[in-house]
C-alpha cells in the first residue's frame, strides 16, 4: 500500500503551534519557565539580579528544597507523603527539647531527630505496605499523629538558642557563598540525580510507579523498596527540620504547617506525574527554585502575600495543564 | 453433504441480499499523525446479520468500528443508518441512534449494580427521584432475555468477566440498540460460555438484531458470521459472502501471504527433568493436589475453560501467588519462594496471561520494559549504564523481531509487539523454566506465528516450557504433553498422540 498518496500535509499553522508546543512543553519545560521568570523580575526590579539576591533565593529554598527532593521519589512510584510538614516539626522539637529538658548533647540530638524523622517515615511505610492504606490516608494519618507528637515534648513551647556552631551551618557562607546547609542540599540533589538515574534501584522505582504489579512480576521488590522510599522522605523531612532550626535560631511545634503542599508542588511543577512512574531530581529542583524565585521577586517588586498564593496556585495548574498537553502530544 | 452446506448458506446469503440495509459505511477512512489505518474502506450491515471483522492487529478493524460507535471521527467517507445520513458525534450520539459497542476491555463500574450500570447516564426519574423499581424491572427484562439468572441489584465487581460482558450487551439492548459491536467478546471467555454467547447472539439474530463481529478466532467466525470482511493495512481486501470459508483463504486474506503451518517443528524432549511441582495447593483455594513434571526441551500445555484455576497455578510456580502446600523443585533442588523475584533468581519466568496490566509498562520506553527484569545485567554493583540499556534494548529487539524503536512508548506498540516485548525481557536472562499464560491473546495470526517460532526455540535451547493457553488448537500445536484443569483439579495428563479437541474438551469439563 502507498503511504505517500495518503501522507497529510503539514500545513503552516499547524508547524508553527508544533513548534510552539515544543518549545512549552520539551523536557526543558520547567526549565525554560524558570528563566522566563529570571527575565521578567530583573525587568521589574532592579534588586533581583544581584548575586546577593540570589544567595537569598538559594538559602530560602534549602529547606523546601531538601523535602520535596523526598517528595520526588515518593511521586515517582506513584505514592504521596502529606507528612513531612509533621515529621519536620517533630524533627525541629526532638532537637530543641532533648537538649533543653535532658541534657543531652546537641550532635547526638540531631542523631535522634533524623531518626525520628525516619521512624515517621517508617510507619507510613508500614501502613501502606502491611495495613495497605492508600497513601494518602496513611500519611494524612502521620501528619495528624506527628504534629500532636511535636507539640507534646515541649507542651507547645517553642526552644530558642542554639549553639553557634550550629546555627552558623546555615547563616556562614564560606568562599562567600556557600553556607554548608546549602551545599548540603547541592550534594543530595546530585546524590538523588545519580541514584535515580544510574542505580537499579533508582530506575526500579519508576517501574513501581508505572505500574506495581508489572513491576512486582519482573523481580522487584516493591515492597521493601516503597517502605525505603518513604524511610528516605522521613530522614530528609528530619533534616529539614534541622536546617530549619539552624536558620531560625530555634524550634516551634507549629514549623513546616503546609510545607508538604510546598513541596508536592515544586514535585509537579518540575514536571513529575501524581500517577507515578514519571519525575526527577532535575526537574524538582527546577521547580522548587521557580517557587522560590516566584516569592522572592513578588516580595521584591511588592505584590502582597495573598495574592502571591493566588499566584503560586495558577503557576501548579499551569505546569500541570501543559504537563498533560504534552504528554497527549508526545 | 458438503454441496448441501453450499447450497444452505448461498440461500442464506440470498435471503440476506432480501434483508432492509441498516448501515452502510463507504469510503471511510482516517489517518492519525500522517500514519493511514483506514482508507477508502466500504462495509453494509443488513438487518439481522453477523458480519465477522477480520484482520490482524492494525489492519483497521479498531478504527472502523470505533468510527461507526462515534468514538473516532472519520477523515473521509460517509455513513448512512436506516436510511438516514449519520455522523455520531460521540458514543452516546452512536448509542441514541441505536449502535453499540461492546468493548473488549469492560467499561463497567465496579461498585455500582448491575441495573446502575445499565441505566447510568440515563436513570429513570419519576417526579424527581430516580425510579428504581422500573429500573430494576427493565434491567432484570432484560437479563432475563439474555437467559441469565442474576438479580439486577448485584454489585458488578462480584460478578465474572463473562456476566459483566453480558451485562454490557444487556445495558445496550435496554437503550433500545439494534446494531451491536462485538470487540474480540470472546477474549476472555472459556468454551460453556462462549456457546451460550452465541446462542444469544444467534436468538437475537432472529429478532432482527444486527452485529459486527471482532475477532482473531477463525473457527468462531465460521460458527457465527453470515458474511466475512476482511480488512488489511487498513483497506478492505476481501468479502465472502459466507462463513463456510476455507481457513487457508482466510489466512491469505489477512496476511497477503500463504502460511502453510501456523505451528513449527518442535523436537523431543530431552530425558532430564528440570521443574517438579508436588502437591502443590494454593493458598486461595483456587487448585489442589496439582502434580506433574517438565522435562529439558519440553512444551508442557495446561489446558482448561476459564476459572479451571490454570493462570493461579503457574503464578504460584512463578512466586507471585503464595501456596498453602506442596514443593517445588527445580534441578533437583527444592525451591522456597517468597516472592517473584526469588523465582527468577532461581531461572523461573512468567509472561502473565494480562500483557497490558501485568506485562508491559505501558508509558515507558521499548528499551526500559527491556531493562526491566534485566537491571542487575545492565551495569555491575547495582550500576546502571544508560547506554546498555539502549545496546540490550536494540538487540533484544532484534532477536525477538519486535518492529518499534528503543525509545518508543510501549503504548504505541502492537499488542504481538508488546508480547514479544515481555518474551524478550525473559529470553535474556536464558531462565530454566519459561512459563507463558496466554502468549497470544488478542495477537493477530503473523505475530502468533512468530511467537510460536520463539517457543519452540526456547524448548529446543535446554529449558522447560509451560504453556497455559485457552486457544485448544494452540495448546495441541505447540505442546508435547498437556495436563487439564477442570475446578482446581488436575484431570489428567494426555501425551500428544492422545491429545485431540474431544479427549482434552471431555475431561475440562468433566
Amino acid at each position: 500500500m502507498s503511504s505517500s498518496a495518503s501522507a497529510p500535509t503539514t500545513t503552516g499553522a499547524g508547524f508553527g503551534r508544533a513548534m510552539l508546543t515544543r518549545l512549552l512543553t520539551g523536557s526543558q519545560g520547567p526549565l525554560i519557565g524558570l528563566v522566563l521568570l529570571g527575565i521578567v523580575f530583573s525587568v521589574t526590579s532592579d534588586v533581583f539580579l544581584s548575586p546577593r539576591n540570589f544567595l537569598n533565593v538559594i538559602d530560602q529554598v534549602t529547606v523546601l528544597g531538601i523535602l520535596a527532593l523526598g517528595m520526588t521519589g515518593v511521586i515517582i512510584i506513584g505514592g504521596i507523603d502529606l507528612s513531612v510538614g509533621s515529621i519536620l516539626a517533630v524533627s525541629c522539637m526532638v532537637f530543641g527539647w532533648l537538649p533543653q529538658d535532658y541534657g543531652v548533647p546537641y550532635l547526638p540530638a540531631a542523631i535522634l531527630a533524623l531518626i525520628a524523622g525516619g521512624l515517621c517515615g517508617l510507619v507510613n511505610g508500614l501502613l501502606i505496605t502491611r495495613a495497605k492504606l492508600p497513601p494518602f490516608i496513611a500519611t494524612l494519618t502521620v501528619m495528624s499523629v506527628a504534629r500532636g507528637l511535636a507539640s507534646l515534648t515541649t507542651g507547645g513551647e517553642q526552644v530558642v538558642g542554639y549553639p553557634n556552631w550550629f546555627t552558623r551551618l546555615a547563616t556562614v557562607r564560606h568562599l562567600g557563598f556557600l553556607s554548608i546547609t546549602v551545599a548540603m542540599f547541592i550534594l543530595l540533589a546530585l546524590a538523588g540525580w545519580v541514584f535515580l538515574r544510574y542505580r537499579a534501584t533508582g530506575r526500579s522505582l519508576y517501574a513501581i510507579g508505572g505500574n506495581p504489579e508489572v513491576a512486582r512480576l519482573a523481580g522487584i521488590k516493591v515492597q521493601r523498596l516503597t517502605v525505603w522510599v518513604y524511610v528516605a522522605s522521613g530522614v530528609l523531612a528530619g533534616l529539614a527540620g534541622l536546617v530549619l532550626s539552624a536558620r531560625l535560631d530555634s524550634s516551634q511545634p507549629s514549623a513546616g504547617l503546609g510545607y508538604e503542599l510546598d513541596a508536592i508542588a515544586a514535585v509537579v511543577i518540575g514536571g513529575a506525574s501524581l500517577s507515578g512512574g514519571i519525575g526527577g531530581v532535575g526537574g524538582t529542583v527546577v521547580g522548587v527554585l521557580i517557587i522560590g524565585v516566584l516569592h522572592n521577586g513578588l516580595n521584591l517588586v511588592g505584590v502582597s502575600p495573598f495574592i502571591q498564593q493566588v499566584i503560586i496556585g495558577c503557576v501548579i495548574a499551569a505546569a500541570v495543564t501543559i504537563d498533560k498537553f504534552r504528554r497527549r502530544e508526545a | 453433504m458438503a454441496a448441501a452446506v453450499v447450497e444452505q448458506s448461498l440461500a442464506a446469503s440470498r435471503q440476506a441480499e432480501g434483508r432492509a440495509v441498516r448501515l452502510s459505511v463507504t469510503g471511510a477512512g482516517k489517518a492519525y499523525a500522517g500514519t493511514t489505518v483506514l482508507q477508502g474502506v466500504d462495509l453494509t450491515v443488513r438487518e439481522g446479520e453477523v458480519v465477522a471483522l477480520l484482520g490482524e492487529n492494525g489492519a483497521g478493524k479498531s478504527t472502523l468500528s470505533s468510527i461507526i460507535a462515534g468514538l473516532v471521527r472519520p477523515d473521509a467517507g460517509s455513513m448512512v443508518w436506516e436510511g438516514q445520513p449519520y455522523a455520531p458525534t460521540s458514543p452516546g450520539d452512536a448509542l441514541a441512534h441505536g449502535i453499540g459497542l461492546i468493548h473488549q476491555e469492560m467499561r463497567l463500574l465496579p461498585d455500582l449494580t448491575i441495573a446502575e450500570n445499565v441505566f447510568v447516564g440515563r436513570l429513570p426519574m419519576t417526579g424527581g427521584r430516580i425510579d428504581r423499581e422500573q429500573m430494576r424491572s427493565r434491567a432484570s427484562e432484560q437479563l432475563r432475555r439474555l437467559g441469565l439468572d442474576i438479580s439486577p441489584d448485584t454489585p458488578v465487581r462480584r460478578l465474572r468477566v463473562a456476566a459483566q460482558q453480558q451485562v454490557e450487551i444487556a445495558k445496550a439492548l435496554t437503550l433500545k440498540a439494534r446494531l451491536l459491536i462485538l470487540d474480540e467478546p470472546t477474549a476472555a471467555l472459556g468454551g460453556d460460555e462462549t456457546d451460550r454467547l452465541f446462542t444469544q447472539i444467534e436468538a437475537l439474530k432472529r429478532e432482527g438484531y444486527s452485529f459486527i463481529y471482532i475477532s482473531h478466532r477463525l473457527e468462531e467466525i465460521a460458527r457465527i458470521a453470515d458474511r466475512i470482511v476482511v480488512l488489511r493495512d487498513g483497506q478492505r481486501v476481501a468479502e465472502h459472502q459466507t462463513a463456510q470459508v476455507p481457513v487457508s483463504v482466510l489466512l491469505r486474506d489477512m496476511v497477503g501471504r500463504n502460511i502453510d503451518r501456523l505451528f513449527p517443528h518442535v523436537a523431543a524432549p530431552r530425558p532430564r527433568e528440570v521443574l517438579r511441582v508436588e502437591g502443590l495447593r494454593s493458598a486461595t483455594g483456587a487448585f489442589s493436589d496439582i502434580s506433574f513434571a517438565v522435562r529439558d526441551g519440553e512444551i508442557f500445555g495446561i489446558a482448561g475453560i476459564v476459572g479451571a484455576g490454570r493462570t493461579e497455578l503457574v503464578r504460584s510456580i512463578a512466586g507471585a501467588d503464595p501456596l498453602a502446600a506442596g514443593t517445588i523443585t527445580l534441578d533437583g533442588a527444592v525451591l522456597r519462594l517468597t516472592g517473584p523475584a526469588d523465582a527468577i533468581g532461581a531461572g523461573i519466568v512468567l509472561v502473565p496471561e494480562d500483557r497490558k496490566g501485568q506485562g508491559v509498562l505501558l508509558e515507558h520506553s521499548v528499551g526500559d520494559n527491556l531493562a526491566l527484569g534485566n537491571m542487575d545485567r545492565l551495569g555491575g554493583h547495582g550500576w546502571i549504564d544508560p547506554a546498555k540499556i539502549r545496546d540490550f534494548g536494540t538487540r533484544m529487539m532484534e532477536r525477538l523481531g519486535v518492529k518499534g524503536r528503543v525509545g518508543q512508548q510501549a503504548r504505541y506498540l502492537s499488542g504481538g509487539n508488546q508480547q514479544k516485548v515481555v518474551i524478550a525481557r525473559w529470553v535474556a536472562r536464558e531462565p530454566k523454566v519459561f512459563i507463558l499464560d496466554e502468549p497470544t491473546r488478542g495477537i493477530d495470526v503473523g505475530a502468533r506465528a512468530a511467537i510460536y517460532e520463539v517457543i519452540a526455540e526456547l524448548a529446543g535451547s535446554g529449558m522447560a516450557v509451560v504453556v497455559v493457553s485457552s486457544d485448544l488448537e494452540e495448546v495441541l500445536g505447540l505442546a508435547h504433553r498437556v495436563m487439564v484443569l477442570a475446578r482446581g483439579r488436575q484431570m489428567g495428563i494426555l501425551d500428544r498422540a492422545d491429545a485431540t479437541n474431544l479427549a482434552v474438551m471431555a475431561l475440562a469439563t468433566a
